[in-house]
């Protein structure tokens, strides 16, 4: 029996000079779920997009290599045959599906589109497939829905409207080029048990693209491995996980978080605590620009952090973690009482808090977002030395690589510019940032959920050395509970801007009591057991 | 040491591969720095004199005519036959290859001004008997002065309006988009005729009125940059150091606003040149006298038999601006992130 795709010996290159895939060689039966695994970089997404040949072809080349599907060449079809494939025997889901859609078209219309292109289906018979297929899918009240426009849908349901149109044809073949990664945990774990079932409804093929390896052990029959555009390992998922070959692979398994933070002293003296912190966003103003109504970001939060602890606060996106964490930083101004040190900094204005900046830091999610593109590493350190420390350049040179130091990098690196380092150097250097001014309290906002797991786990090591080595505390906020779990000593479980749940971090993930939390719990480690 | 940070290595690297205006950049540059040196090329004095065993730089100093034998204690007039031959008779002189100034008057032409292009007059001169090749050499050297005054200041203006508005948001920018909406509806000609009747227009007073309107070019890109860029993490981390907004606002957002002003730049810069081209046109430009591509034009429009003037008009301004055209395409290339 021929394969449903076969890719061999597949080179992609872009500009004749960047090989991007180096003779790749994989096939998927029918039916079959084929999981492509690597960090990003890796060439996954490329691969992927070349089956569609989706990739631009003013840059991009194929050098060598064939992809079959159905036995037929893919990289020799004319645009017409490929716009029939496309959509109708090979589909594809997207990363963001908040940008996967289009905004200024309603469920139905971007439906029935892919409906009448292939099928020719128009009318009632189109708007009932629709119906049917968001049924399908699990969207509540289908009929209601088709004339919704895709702001009006939260992430998952935009992810499963994404699937809905992916599948309208009844594909053999589908894409999923990490399906979940920009959804919450609870809602990835629906969206992928909806595509497991599915598949086993319509008899379709899957090739997931992923970097999590907890998905794949779940849902992939088969796995690839890729590192700098190569095959590094192929296996069955149980023979891939049980007994992996290859040093890479053995590097991407064992890169799971530690289970638990380390120790920390007994007796510490308080250093932060909260109480009362209230956020409101105004949503509406009178004529007069009064404000008639609110959003409550925050909502009545309290806590307390000791020194050297760690306080983890999770939530789903929109829960108000980050904004806790700018109130914080009065980067947005808020009510409640926030003492450090027993100073109360609440009333504070923005003048008054100043000197206080060099005590509290924050290392942002986005490290390419987070450095200033057009300074040095070292003017990126040195900057608020010059602002809350005055030394000589000479003392200030010593402390920028003291602290380069102490992230792990390079002093050398620092006449260079933030755009020659990976992402997990580049948040080494936002850490050092943060550290060159000896601060006591550090906010980690989401610091690791933009680096691929392996370098997650060095970031995540970094911190606790940090903090063991400097009694550093840090509020830890991130959506990831291997993560948290990993680093704080205390948790506190928001939603919509309430606490839900505050305590021990230990004793929260051994016995959750609130409803939510045992779901989040539920979601997030799923798939490690 | 000046080091180029490989982005802007790129840059200069886009900005070469464009032959057209690369070679548009020297060949203007060129040009212009000729015409800086005008007065050496063509002016109505001898570059140097030589008379009677001494030596005079008569393009630098004063020399009255009785040093060469005249009666007056005024400064000599070499152009004159006595005095030139005179000096010959006793030395010799070196001459500019143009041997008229911007307003210099030719007494001896043959026909009647405007005189068609001779060996002495070599385009011609125009209605009040000047040299046309000296009036546009002088005439290029203001309108690329006046553009690029105007276009400095404009930016300089534009950028800051722009980056208070974009950075400090709400109703700061309310107002200044509302203010900017009005005082952009007013019509600059109406006014500057107005104020020309009010005040004789030099140089200056044109600048400035022309500044009070050419800043707003600016501001709308520079402020969408400041609105996007103050939402960036940098510039939340800077606010987290405890830095000042005048500094984030001029080390961290800057440097993005300064790519679309320099694109912006070339195009500005020939605005401007135009501008003062159509009011001297008008008539309400410079002082009447001054060398002006405008004025050249406007002679061509009411000599019409005399085809060289509105000709030698129309071809050094096309040049002018089609070499900045050129420019400004390069310089928007080499910004361009998606070339490389």
């Amino acid at each position: 029996m021929s394969k449903l795709l076969e890719i061999r010996d597949l080179s992609i290159r872009f500009d004749d000079t960047i090989q991007a895939v180096d003779q790749l060689s994989l096939s998927i039966d029918n039916g079959e779920t084929v999981a492509l695994v690597g960090e990003s970089g890796s060439g996954k997404s490329v691969s992927a997009l070349s089956i569609l040949r989706l990739l631009d072809e003013r840059h991009a080349s194929y050098p060598s290599g064939a992809i079959l599907f159905q036995g037929e060449n893919m990289l020799k079809a004319s645009q017409k045959r490929l716009r029939q494939i496309r959509g109708r025997h090979v589909s594809m889901i997207f990363q963001e599906p908040m940008t996967s859609l289009n905004p200024l078209h309603t469920v139905e219309k971007q439906i029935s589109e892919t409906l009448a292109l292939h099928k020719g289906l128009r009318g009632p018979q189109a708007r009932d497939r629709c119906v049917e297929l968001l049924e399908l899918v699990g969207i509540p009240s289908p009929e209601e829905r088709l004339t919704s426009y895709p702001h009006q849908l939260s992430g998952g349901q935009k992810q499963r409207v994404m699937i809905a149109m992916a599948l309208a044809n009844e594909p053999d073949l589908l894409i999923a080029d990490e399906p979940t990664t920009a959804l919450d945990v609870t809602v990835q774990k629906q969206v992928l048990e909806l595509l497991k079932d599915l598949q086993h409804k319509l008899g379709m093929a899957i090739l997931l693209i992923t970097h999590d390896l907890s998905i794949v052990r779940r849902y992939a029959d088969h796995v690839v491995v890729m590192e700098q555009g190569q095959l590094i390992e192929e296996a069955p998922t149980a023979q891939l996980f049980e007994a992996p070959q290859h040093a890479y692979t053995r590097r991407l398994l064992d890169a799971e978080p530690p289970a638990s933070p380390s120790g920390i002293m007994v007796d510490n003296r308080s250093l932060l605590d909260v109480s009362n912190l209230d956020v409101r966003f105004v949503t509406r103003k009178s004529l007069l620009g009064r404000p008639q109504s609110w959003f409550q970001a925050v909502d009545d939060v309290s806590f307390s952090l000791s020194e050297g602890e760690t306080l983890g606060i999770v939530g789903e996106s929109g829960s108000g973690k980050t904004t806790i964490g700018h109130a914080l930083l009065k980067l947005t101004s808020s009510r409640g009482s926030i003492r450090l040190s027993g100073e109360e900094l609440g009333a504070l204005d923005q003048k008054q808090f100043r000197p206080w900046r060099s005590r509290i830091q924050i290392v942002f999610q986005d490290p390419f977002g987070s450095l200033s593109p057009r300074m040095s590493v070292a003017e990126i350190v040195r900057e608020g030395l010059e602002i809350h420390v005055p030394a000589t350049p000479e003392e200030q040179d010593r402390r920028v690589i003291q602290a380069l130091t102490d992230v792990g990098l390079d002093p050398q690196a620092r006449h260079r510019y933030p755009h020659e380092f990976s992402g997990g150097q580049r948040q080494r250097i936002a850490i050092a940032r943060a550290l060159v001014l000896q601060p006591e309290l550090i906010i980690l906002d989401e610091p690791t959920s933009a680096l691929d797991r392996t370098v997650q786990k060095q970031v995540i090591n970094l911190l606790r050395d940090l903090q063991d080595k400097y009694g550093l505390s840090y509020v830890f906020i991130s959506h990831d509970l291997a993560v948290v779990r990993a680093l704080s000593h205390k948790l506190l479980v928001l939603k919509n801007g309430r606490v839900v749940e505050y305590g021990d971090a230990a004793e929260i993930f051994n016995t959750p009591k609130h409803d939510y939390t045992r779901e989040l719990l539920g979601a997030a480690l799923f798939y490690s057991q | 040491m000046v080091t180029l940070s490989p982005i802007q290595q790129r840059r200069l690297r886009n900005f070469r591969n464009n032959r057209r205006g690369f070679w548009s950049l020297w060949i203007f540059l060129a040009l212009f720095g000729l015409s800086l040196i005008a007065e050496v090329i063509a002016n109505d004095v001898p570059l140097v004199a030589y008379y009677k065993g001494d030596v005079y730089f008569p393009i630098v100093e004063s020399v009255p005519e009785e040093t060469f034998g005249g009666f007056l204690p005024t400064e000599a007039d070499y152009r004159d036959s006595f005095i030139a031959d005179e000096i010959e008779a006793n030395g010799w002189m070196i001459w500019p290859p143009i041997r008229f100034s911007y307003n210099t008057t030719n007494y001896n032409l043959e026909v009647p001004s405007p005189a068609p292009p001779s060996a002495e007059n070599w385009i011609g001169t125009d209605d009040q008997g000047r040299d046309v090749a000296a009036r546009v050499i002088y005439g290029f050297r203001i309108s690329v002065l006046f553009g690029l005054v105007l276009t400095i200041l404009s930016c300089i203006v534009g950028v800051v309006v722009g980056a208070i508005q974009g950075y400090y948001g709400g109703k700061v920018d309310l107002l200044g988009q509302r203010f900017i909406e009005v005082w952009s509806g007013l019509p600059v000609l109406y006014l500057l005729i107005i104020l020309s009747s009010i005040v004789q227009p030099n140089f200056w007073w044109l600048l400035g009125i022309m500044l009070l309107f050419s800043w707003m070019g600016l501001v709308d890109v520079v402020r969408a940059e400041f609105l996007r860029a103050r939402n960036f993490e940098y510039v939340k981390a800077a606010r987290a150091l405890g830095l000042g907004n005048r500094k984030i606002m001029f080390r961290h957002i800057l440097p993005n606003a300064m790519v679309a002003t320099l694109t912006f730049l070339p195009f500005i810069l020939t605005g401007a040149i135009t501008g003062l081209t159509s009011l001297d046109f008008l008539g309400f430009g410079l002082p009447s006298g001054s060398p002006s591509l405008g004025e050249l034009i406007a002679q061509g429009k009411s000599n019409l038999h005399a085809p060289w003037l509105g000709i030698s008009a129309f071809v050094s301004l096309s040049i002018m601006l089609t070499l900045l055209v050129f420019v400004g395409e390069a310089v928007r290339d080499a910004f361009d992130p998606r070339k490389n």
